[in-house]
């Protein structure tokens, strides 16, 4: 979605401003937050790509005044209102008043958690041969889909080359909405500064993404 | 709106900025106990998620792999062919996910990691990101300008060298190769995971040198 989370190449957000000494967690909530959001997920609620659409599908103003873990609990909130596992009865009382959507594999309990500390395994088996191969010249296709992608906006319909390609991968515009892992092979490609930002741009800049099949086209 | 309930309602709303923090803990907290009474989460697991963060991932992860890699060509020849079977070869080093991209710099070729759509991050490797690797300025001007956000840490690159900035788009994870520091010749591989910083590894800032204070 064409979302403000897509802000690549945005103006006006002001200097980077980092934090000396900064603590993992500035408030003891936001460890809870995150825990939750990692234990629904291994308990089969949602996967990356889902939780990943709901915190861009906030409200641009809500999205923007939200602190990064805040952004997390309201997005794990809608998500579980969406599918299921929590009812506005639930959240209006404090404390569940509704009975349990049943969820696989389920509870994720102490034994377990130090599996979920392992990335997951997103390569996938090829269903069809690549497309493309390093060197190809490729288009971003000019695409807005309304739903979750990974092709960012200051990209689109601009040329670049292929660097290298990473195998199949699950492709995050389908596996978001439930449509499925749908592996797309996965190339890098990059750009050159002015290609995306125009003659005024640093000539010694270059901009890679990490693009699925799908994004892009022959040029 | 006179002036006057203007005032008001701008110290209205400052109040409620400060309770926020409280509102947003209790909401977290009835979350926590809705999803327990539902069976869904047990709180022992979350404390132990959190500790795991807490202990087990962060930068040490990452300085070793770049350590090993200034100490043992053969290890970064690897390192940069397939650097999820190289690091995975390192015992102590906590195992990472199927896809991650380790980049070199170079007298020639500067490497600068970011995510512009969320936080993607190699946490494996270098702990939860800092707020500001998450936060909008990063995020929004790494791809356009990022001489400007080096310089924002106070980091200055060759105007000749090449900047190669990675956005990462997908599942692939992207762990900065720094250049070894001039001076430690005959450095062991432990001291020379001191001098490797975190930044140094996103591409916001250079290892240590030697003699500085870390």
């Amino acid at each position: 979605m064409n979302g403000v989370h897509d802000m690549g190449g945005m103006d006006g957000f002001g200097k980077v401003e980092p934090e000396p000494n900064e603590p993992m967690f500035h408030q003891v909530w936001e460890s809870r937050v995150l825990a939750m959001v990692r234990a629904m997920g291994a308990a089969g609620a949602f996967n990356i790509d889902a939780s990943r659409f709901y915190r861009e599908a906030l409200p641009p103003h809500v999205y923007l005044s939200s602190s990064y873990y805040k952004k997390w609990l309201l997005g794990l909130e809608d998500l579980l209102l969406d599918k299921g596992y929590l009812a506005k009865e639930d959240v209006a009382a404090g404390h569940a008043v509704k009975p349990a959507k049943p969820l696989a594999p389920g509870k994720l309990s102490v034994s377990d958690v130090e599996r979920t500390m392992v990335r997951g395994k997103f390569g996938r088996a090829a269903p069809a041969p690549a497309k493309f191969k390093a060197g190809d010249r490729v288009r971003a296709r000019n695409i807005h889909p309304a739903t979750h992608t990974r092709l960012p906006r200051y990209v689109r319909g601009h040329v670049g080359i292929v660097e290298r390609d990473h195998g199949c991968h699950v492709f995050p515009d389908t596996a978001a909405n439930d449509a499925g892992e749908n592996p797309q092979w996965l190339y890098t490609v990059v750009f050159d500064g002015h290609e995306l930002w125009g003659p005024d741009a640093d000539p010694t800049v270059k901009i890679s993404i990490d693009a699925f099949e799908p994004y892009l086209e022959h040029v | 709106m006179s002036e006057h309930d203007h005032d008001h309602h701008d110290h209205h709303h400052h109040d409620h900025d400060h309770s926020d923090l409280s509102e947003t803990e209790l909401r977290v907290r009835a979350l926590e106990s809705i999803l327990t009474e539902k069976g869904y989460i047990e709180p022992a697991a979350l404390d132990a998620i959190v500790q795991a963060y807490e202990t087990k991932i962060g930068p040490h992860n990452g300085a070793q792999v770049v350590a090993r890699a200034w100490s043992d060509p053969a290890f970064k020849t690897a390192l940069l062919e397939d650097a999820t079977k190289a690091v995975g070869t390192l015992g102590h080093v906590s195992r990472v996910g199927d896809h991650l991209v380790a980049v070199e710099n170079t007298p020639h070729r500067h490497n600068m990691v970011v995510c512009t759509l969320c936080s993607c991050y190699p946490w494996e490797m270098l702990g939860l990101p800092p707020v500001w690797y998450k936060a909008s300025p990063y995020r929004s001007r790494a791809v356009k300008d990022p001489r400007g956000v080096l310089a924002d840490f106070g980091v200055s690159v060759p105007k000749e060298t090449e900047i190669r900035v990675w956005d990462s788009t997908a599942e692939t994870r992207f762990l900065v190769l720094p250049m070894r520091p001039e001076g430690t010749e005959g450095w062991s591989e432990q001291q020379l995971a001191e001098l490797v910083t975190r930044d140094s590894m996103i591409g916001t800032g250079f290892p240590r040198k030697p003699g500085a204070r870390s």
